[in-house]
This record gives C-alpha cells, structure tokens and sequence, in this order.
C-alpha cells in the first residue's frame, strides 16, 4: 500500500482490522494498536454523541509528519497507520485507531503512546460534544507560538 | 489580491460558511488579514493566543506575508482524538 494511504480522515466507520492490515509485513513480528472510542460521559455530564471535523488536507500532511518523527526516534519502527473517523459518532463508535508494526515488541508500546499524543494536540481535527442538555466544541492543548 | 480563508469548528458556526474568498492589499500580512476579518466578523476572535494559524497547510506567524491565492486557515485549539 502506498505511503500516504496510511494516514487517513474518513466518515467511514473505522475497522481496526483494516487499519492493522495497512502495517502488516512479514518482517513484522509486532503490531501494536490502540483503538480510542466515544465515552457515555465527560465529568458528571452524559454524552449522547460526538460530532469530529477536520482540516482533511492538513490533517493528513499532520500525521505523515507524526510518522517522520516517530521514525527519527525510533529508527527500529516499521510501519504507522493513522486513521481518524469524522461527522457524527454515537457512544461506543470508534474515532481513531492507530497501529504500529515493527519487527519486535519493545519500542512499538512508546512509540503507539507518542503517536496517539501527538494526534490529540497537534492534528487539525475537532470535536463537539453534544450533551442531552447542550453542546460545546472541546478545546484540547492549545497552539503554542513559536 | 485574493487569498481563501478556511473556517472550522467554532469559527465555521460563528461565520456561517466554510471559507471565503477575501480581498487584501498586495503583499499583505497574516495581521492585515485579522484587521480585515475583524472588520467583517467584529465577534470572531481570530486574534486570541490559542489560534494557530496555517497557510497552505503549514503553520505561520502573524507577520507572515501573504501571497496571491494563498489558502489561510485559523485553527482553533484542536480536541481530535
């Protein structure tokens, strides 16, 4: 599969299979994945569901910049796939699913950690939660002027 | 010249569209653009320290000068994930 279909926005719903297929090689004896999915409540306050959205061009240049770092880091790291749902998502839906390969275990756990970090504050995506009793946009880490 | 500006999330619902076309002096800022943009939407507060502010898909400085048909985004603080 070519490189940049490895890091993708979607309103498809997201199978983790699919995603873990897209680092899969033979030379891999490690996939290490996490699967960030729609929480029932934030504090004392019942969602009813989420609405992401996306800057999709520059998201998808955002993670391929995620995937250079990581590499710099840990040069033993295969393949990365990122892969973030938008639109309406109800409780129990999956957003993001990110997968490491490599050919051992070891660095795929801080590199996974890394990668899912870096997506929630650095990827121009956002969401709004919707509440039964109202709505707001979730501001995560802000942008820092350099 | 013309640049497009890019509307998301809270700014989107604010302005009621997701981007436009807008007119600004040749050789312009990213700050003659806010001054503009403030002219248009007194409310927006495109000036705050937490938006980021992308052109062409790369972020940039308000001091940063704009070209022709350049794609200006305001990025509100992100919550992907």
């Amino acid at each position: 599969m070519e490189a940049r279909k490895r890091f993708v926005v979607t309103e498809d719903p997201i199978s983790v299979d699919e995603v873990s297929s897209m680092v899969a090689s033979p030379e891999y004896g490690a996939i290490t994945i996490f699967q960030g999915v729609v929480r029932n409540r934030t504090g004392a306050r019942k969602v009813d569901h989420l609405e992401y959205e996306a800057y999709t061009e520059m998201a998808e240049e955002s993670m391929a910049q995620i995937d250079q770092e990581v590499r710099e880091r840990w040069p033993e790291i295969g393949r990365i796939a990122i892969v973030h749902r938008v639109g309406r998502l109800n409780v129990g839906e999956t957003a993001l699913v990110v997968a490491v390969a490599a050919p051992h275990r070891e660095p795929t756990y801080e590199a996974l950690q890394f990668v899912v970090d870096k997506v929630k504050e650095s990827v121009p995506i956002w969401k709004k939660e919707v509440w039964e009793d109202g709505e707001a946009w979730v501001e995560g880490p802000e942008y820092r002027r350099s | 010249m013309k640049v497009t500006v890019r509307w998301f999330a809270k700014f989107r619902e604010h302005t009621g569209k997701n981007g436009e076309s807008v007119e600004i002096p040749e050789g312009a800022s990213v700050e003659e653009l806010v001054e503009r943009l403030e002219g248009i939407y007194p409310n927006l507060n495109v000036r705050e320290e937490s938006v980021g502010v992308a052109v062409n898909r790369k972020y940039v400085g308000r001091a940063y000068r704009l070209n022709d048909g350049d794609e200006v985004a305001f990025i509100p603080p992100v919550g992907g994930g």
